[in-house]
């Protein structure tokens, strides 16, 4: 695969802040990135970097094989989505998407016509003569969208794109911007804080903190062997224990990391009783301390060994209460040393023949 | 409850209706009928006077030069104040109000000490045979100087809340700087601008003080209007003084005219997202 993106030891810094440290990354074509991280995690500054918006205090980047240090926003290929949108609000829906064509001078017919076309592409048929503030939060990002695709950019940026829409819409349109990325074949980076969102949509992960990059892969690939305790703890919801070695079946285990863990709800089996385990001798005695609904399941925070732990139930077994007894079998449990990333099994599960 | 209320508010009507009538309506009115006190003819001497004639082609020259600069000015100045990060962006923005905090006639003070006799740069100026003071520049100077802050002081808080996001979706889109500025940061602000001009305008036509100091009085050379009515006044030919002075009540009345009718547009602009 050919590479689109490419930044080398970039660095940015805002005063004492500083927001891009040693960022390299790469970016295939026609993938679709996410870029994810907390907030001020230097995510949108990395955006702005690649769009020429920003210039790095030192580092490359590169766009297509070329190196575009200095190179004028306009002049480097790519369409930004601000979060905002930044629609021109004294323009029309057709006024803003014709804007970099009327830069570009394409001749007047051929603006109308990918106008037209790119107005049925987001689905506002029939809307082309309304102004910015006559239009959804869901509408006006379909136009900033269209806005930036019009000059038939090569890569497309999005800072934050789901932000600033209500959650019922955001699901719909999140479907609908892959889906439409993905028939047009461009590749694009977006910006979020929200793990679920990167997941669903993109192909590809990075994950950023404090101005540098943790990790980059398929979400599965990030899901399934974090590098950092930052991304495990980032990716799905998950619960630190600082000494892992009181749990049964990972006595054994302590290494260089002295014992802390992270465990998510899926590592997690909880019973009400012996007799729903699989492994009851291996299985720990907990306190069911609450219970959630979530929808598709219920979740369980269940104390054992004075530690709190999360896990899930399904809907069709015995429900739990609060106060409860219950029985929690540890599967696994990922330990961070020297710089890697270990998963322990659960000592049962080694020594026993799995029963599947 | 609620009808104390509207007495309280009623209460309130009125006493600002009061002050209004007393302090702008009744002098104005005042002016006018003074004016007239002699019959419409010798209104009509007074104000095709030669030298009132000169007065007000001065004063309109002054105000459009004023204007004219300033609006370059404030548009470069809110651009910078407001696009930009910079050290000693607190101090500029001061320095931009500081026409507003002194007194006019110390603004032209300024003027007689930067060209006068005593300046280093008066023997420049003589050299060139170029008269600044007592003339018609050291009059257009002061007019842009008092005028300086307005309609800087109009576009900065349009601009700050409009932000830099749609300036820099113009430049992904390939605009240059200028192509920006024209399709999209002015018609963001024309609304704004229009009223900072109008109101610049305005203190333009009026400006005594400053005015006053650097002109030297001459008539039908450097007397502005306000300055002919001073004159006039002070010759006890009140008559003309209210003639002249109803000249620039027409004017002003005008320009509020004027004014209104911007913001009236720029708001029904907001609700057509405009």
């Amino acid at each position: 695969m050919a590479i689109e993106v490419e930044l080398r030891h970039i660095e940015k810094a805002y005063g004492s802040f500083r927001a891009s440290d040693d960022v390299s990354l790469t970016v295939e074509r026609g993938r679709l990135v996410g870029l994810l991280g907390p907030s001020g995690g230097g995510k949108t500054t990395i955006l702005r970097l690649i769009a020429g918006l920003e210039s790095p205090d030192a580092g490359d980047i590169f766009l297509g094989g070329q190196r575009m240090n200095g190179v004028a926003p306009g002049k480097r290929g790519i369409g930004f989505v601000f979060q905002d949108y930044a629609l021109f609000r004294h323009m029309t829906v057709r006024e803003n998407i014709a804007f970099g064509l009327k830069i570009q001078k394409v001749p007047i017919g051929e603006q109308e016509k990918r106008v037209s076309a790119l107005i049925d592409l987001i689905g506002l048929t029939g809307l082309g003569d309304r102004y910015p503030l006559q239009l959804s939060g869901g509408q006006r990002q379909r136009v900033a969208f269209a806005r930036a695709l019009a000059p038939s950019p090569r890569l497309l940026l999005l800072d934050e794109p789901f932000a600033a829409i209500d959650a019922k819409v955001r699901k719909e349109l999140r479907g609908w911007l892959r889906q439409t990325i993905h028939r047009l074949g461009i590749t694009s980076i977006f910006v979020t804080h929200d793990q679920d969102e990167a997941v669903e949509v993109a192909d590809d992960i990075i994950i950023m903190q404090h101005g540098h990059v943790e990790q980059a892969g398929t979400p599965l690939a990030i899901y399934q062997s974090p590098r950092t305790p930052f991304v495990a703890d980032f990716v799905g919801t998950s619960v630190h224990v600082p000494d892992y070695t009181v749990f049964k079946g990972f006595g054994d285990g302590r290494g260089a990391s002295g014992g802390e863990g992270i465990i998510r709800p899926e590592f997690l089996e909880i019973g009400a009783d012996a007799a729903e385990m699989r492994l009851p001798l291996a299985s720990e005695d907990g306190i069911v301390r609450g219970v959630y609904f979530r929808g598709d399941c219920l979740q369980v925070d269940v104390e054992v060994k004075g530690q709190l732990l999360r896990g899930r139930r399904s809907l069709e077994k015995r429900p739990l209460h609060e106060g409860d007894v219950a029985k929690v079998f540890i599967h696994r449990i990922y330990t961070f040393a020297d710089g890697g990333t270990r998963i322990l099994e659960n000592a049962a599960k080694r020594e026993e023949p799995v029963v599947i | 409850m609620r009808k104390e209320k509207d007495i309280g508010s009623w209460l309130l009507i009125a006493l600002a209706a009061l002050f209004l009538l007393i302090l702008l309506v009744l002098p104005l009115v005042l002016v006018v009928h003074e004016a007239l006190a002699r019959g419409i003819r010798v209104y009509l001497a007074a104000i095709s006077d030669p030298f009132a004639i000169k007065a007000l082609l001065l004063t309109l020259m002054a105000t459009v030069i004023a204007v004219a600069l300033n609006t370059l000015f404030g548009l470069a100045s809110a651009w910078l104040l407001t696009k930009y990060d910079f050290h000693g962006k607190a101090l500029i923005g001061a320095l931009i109000d500081l026409p507003f905090a002194i007194s006019p006639v110390v603004a032209g003070l300024f003027f007689v000490v930067l060209f006068g006799r005593m300046s280093p740069l008066f023997p420049l100026l003589r050299e060139a045979h170029v008269q600044v003071l007592f003339a018609v520049p050291a009059v257009v100077l002061a007019t842009v100087f008092v005028t300086f802050p307005f309609i800087t002081r109009e576009l900065v808080p349009v601009m700050e809340s409009r932000g830099r996001s749609e300036e820099e979706a113009a430049a992904t889109l390939g605009a240059s700087g200028w192509q920006t500025f024209w399709h999209v940061t002015l018609p963001n602000i024309r609304w704004a601008l229009l009223y900072g001009v109008i109101l610049a305008a305005a203190r333009a036509m009026g400006e005594f003080g400053a005015v006053s100091v650097v002109s030297g009085h001459i008539r039908g050379r450097t007397n502005t209007l306000p300055l002919h009515i001073e004159i006039l006044y002070n010759e006890y030919n009140f008559t003309a003084a209210f003639a002249v002075a109803s000249l620039l009540v027409v004017m002003a009345v005008v320009l509020l005219a004027a004014r209104n009718a911007v913001e009236w547009q720029a708001k029904r602009g907001m609700h057509h997202g405009d």
